[in-house]
């Protein structure tokens, strides 16, 4: 059995009172909306994309606080990473959500985004906190529509 | 023939009821003993399911281990005592609901199926191009799509009675879209996301006017109050029993015996005919012309072992014991600081919705769910009632009749904790 508060850290608590890059990005080359049919979270995620690199990277949108929080915590993580290596943190990220990622060695690679690896025991929140990384990978991809958790 | 249920069902819900036994009616339900999260389960998620009493899984146990046959066909012993046990229930639900005739009883998978079934039988053979139907404002996703496809299949307009802020229909914005192009009325009996109990008779009435036929979507009435189709004088009422202490994937439609005669069938298949020729089919009589396949038989016998158990304990007992816990866990809530109750209406069943200023919905979910209640959290698949109250989301209660003071209490505290760890 997990605590509450291993889901609930200060971080993502923290992330969730005041999230970061939380706005519309005026300049922004790229755009996807996410949504989570389940529990109705929405999210907007802009980009700045320049040579494959992420210049800036905004959201907007409304969710619990684990949405909320990973997708502020991800905003943080991905600025100045290029495409590829993005789309790398996107297969750990979501490696680690599931509990598949090695409990030592690999979410010490994770840096601050290990502060979500609690939702692993959480099975109903997982979608919450992947959301806005599949909304990220959608607008990488310039993929028109709706990115989903489905 | 002999009794049906050879293995004996034990009688413990049989014993003196007379007075609410709230402890003795909790001992015939077996999961309610269960621990999550190494605390004692606090059950308030009824409107989406109820829990089942043991009289149900030893129905469907005895069903399964001495009686199992099909129904309707063979001329053996075991397919006779199904089809007895089966066309039995079908009695108990007419019962249940004060029709005049078991051929108006009609079992679907649920109040999903019953709303399409009517949307998509009498809908595509009387609603025509530029026809109207009304639904309204807090209605379930179950009874918008169907009409939504329907529109789109004949060309007619949904038309919607509007809410007001305390999530009560606006009866004279329903007055004023009734008119001569409304070919139908579908509204629920009970809002699952607010509770509200609509005044269903006088839409009826009103409907009835205009020669216009209603549908009463029922699956959150049904298990909180006694329900009168000849008093209410509804063309066609659904509820699911998964939701009366059934199985899952059992329901039932009720529908005046005129009305389901002129209707077309609604899928073709098995039972629903009386002679087949490839030329031409003559469609069996009702009920069996909408049931089509071999139905959900030990669903159906289970059904009706639900709604023996539910006229056992009384359903005045049952509305009477929901109410008081509606009104104290209301009292509780509110003075909750940042606690907001959507859905106020004065006439309100079985269900307390609310919002926690600053906290998600969902994260009041897992929260308190870790302190062993459950409680649904999201939109309730009412979207569309959501958008009006201004939330993405909201918690929701909903009471059974096994539920106790005691587990609102237990809910209070749970709620303290969220507000803890977001505080």
């Amino acid at each position: 059995m997990s605590d509450i508060s291993e889901l609930y850290q200060e971080v993502i608590l923290d992330h969730n009172k005041s999230p970061r890059n939380f706005r519309k990005l005026e300049d922004a080359n790229r755009k996807a909306d996410g949504y989570n049919p389940l529990c109705g979270d929405q999210i907007t995620v802009y980009l700045k994309m320049e040579d494959g690199v992420i210049k800036e990277v905004a959201f907007q949108g409304s969710g619990c606080a684990i949405s909320k929080a990973s997708a502020s915590m991800m905003t943080a993580s991905v600025k100045g990473k290029t495409e590829i290596e993005a789309e790398q943190m996107f297969d750990e990220v979501h490696k680690m959500l599931t509990g598949e990622l090695n409990p030592k060695a690999g979410l010490e690679k994770m840096g601050k985004l290990a502060a979500l690896s609690g939702v692993c025991n959480f099975p109903a929140r997982v979608k919450c906190a992947s959301l806005s990384w599949h909304t990220l990978r959608a607008a990488l991809k310039g993929e028109q529509g709706l990115a989903s958790t489905e | 023939m002999k009794a049906v249920h050879e293995i004996p069902v034990r009688d413990a819900w049989k014993t003196d009821r007379a007075a609410y036994d709230v402890t003795k009616i909790r001992e015939d339900f077996p999961i309610l003993k269960r621990k999550v999260h190494g605390k004692p389960l606090v059950y308030l998620d009824n409107a989406a399911t109820t829990q089942k009493p043991m009289l149900v899984v030893d129905t469907l146990h005895a069903y399964y281990t001495a009686e199992n046959s099909n129904v309707h066909r063979g001329i053996h012993f075991l397919s006779e005592q199904a089809t007895t046990a089966y066309e039995g229930a079908r009695a108990k639900a007419k019962g249940f609901l004060d029709a005049s005739d078991t051929r108006e009883i009609v079992f679907v998978r649920g109040t999903t199926e019953a709303i399409n079934l009517v949307a998509q039988s009498y809908g595509r053979a009387f609603i025509k191009q530029g026809d109207e139907i009304i639904i309204s404002a807090m209605e379930h996703h179950s009874n918008i799509v169907p009409w939504q496809i329907l529109c789109e299949q004949v060309g007619a307009m949904l038309r919607v009675i509007p809410i007001n802020h305390d999530g009560e229909l606006l009866m004279n914005e329903f007055e004023r879209l009734l008119n001569e192009k409304t070919k139908f009325v579908s509204v629920a009996h009970v809002s699952n996301a607010l509770g509200t109990v609509n005044p269903v008779k006088e839409i009826v009435q009103m409907s009835h006017r205009l020669g216009v036929p209603v549908l009463l979507d029922g699956a959150q009435a049904a298990p909180h109050m006694k329900v009168d189709v000849q008093e209410l004088d509804c063309d066609f009422y659904a509820f699911s029993g998964h939701k009366v202490y059934g199985p899952t994937g059992i329901g039932i439609l009720y529908g005046k015996a005129r009305l389901l005669e002129a209707m077309p069938p609604y899928q073709g298949g098995g039972d629903m005919i009386s002679l087949v020729t490839f030329e031409k089919t003559h469609y069996n009589e009702l009920p069996y012309k909408f049931e089509a396949g071999t139905p959900h038989i030990a669903g159906v016998i289970g059904l009706g072992a639900a709604i023996d158990y539910v006229n056992a304990i009384g359903m005045a007992g049952i509305s009477a014991h929901e109410r008081e816990l509606l009104a104290y866990a209301t009292g509780e809530l509110s003075p909750i600081a940042g606690l907001r109750i959507i859905g106020t209406a004065r006439e309100k069943a079985g269900v307390l919705s609310f919002v926690l200023e600053g906290v998600h919905p969902h994260d009041i979910g897992t929260v308190v769910d870790r302190e062993g209640v459950a409680i649904r959290a999201g939109h309730h698949c009412a979207m569309p009632v959501m958008q009006r109250f201004g939330v993405p989301a909201t918690a929701r209660v909903s009471f059974g009749l096994y539920n106790t003071k005691e587990e609102v209490d237990g809910l209070v505290k749970a709620i303290h904790k969220v507000i803890q760890v977001f505080g």
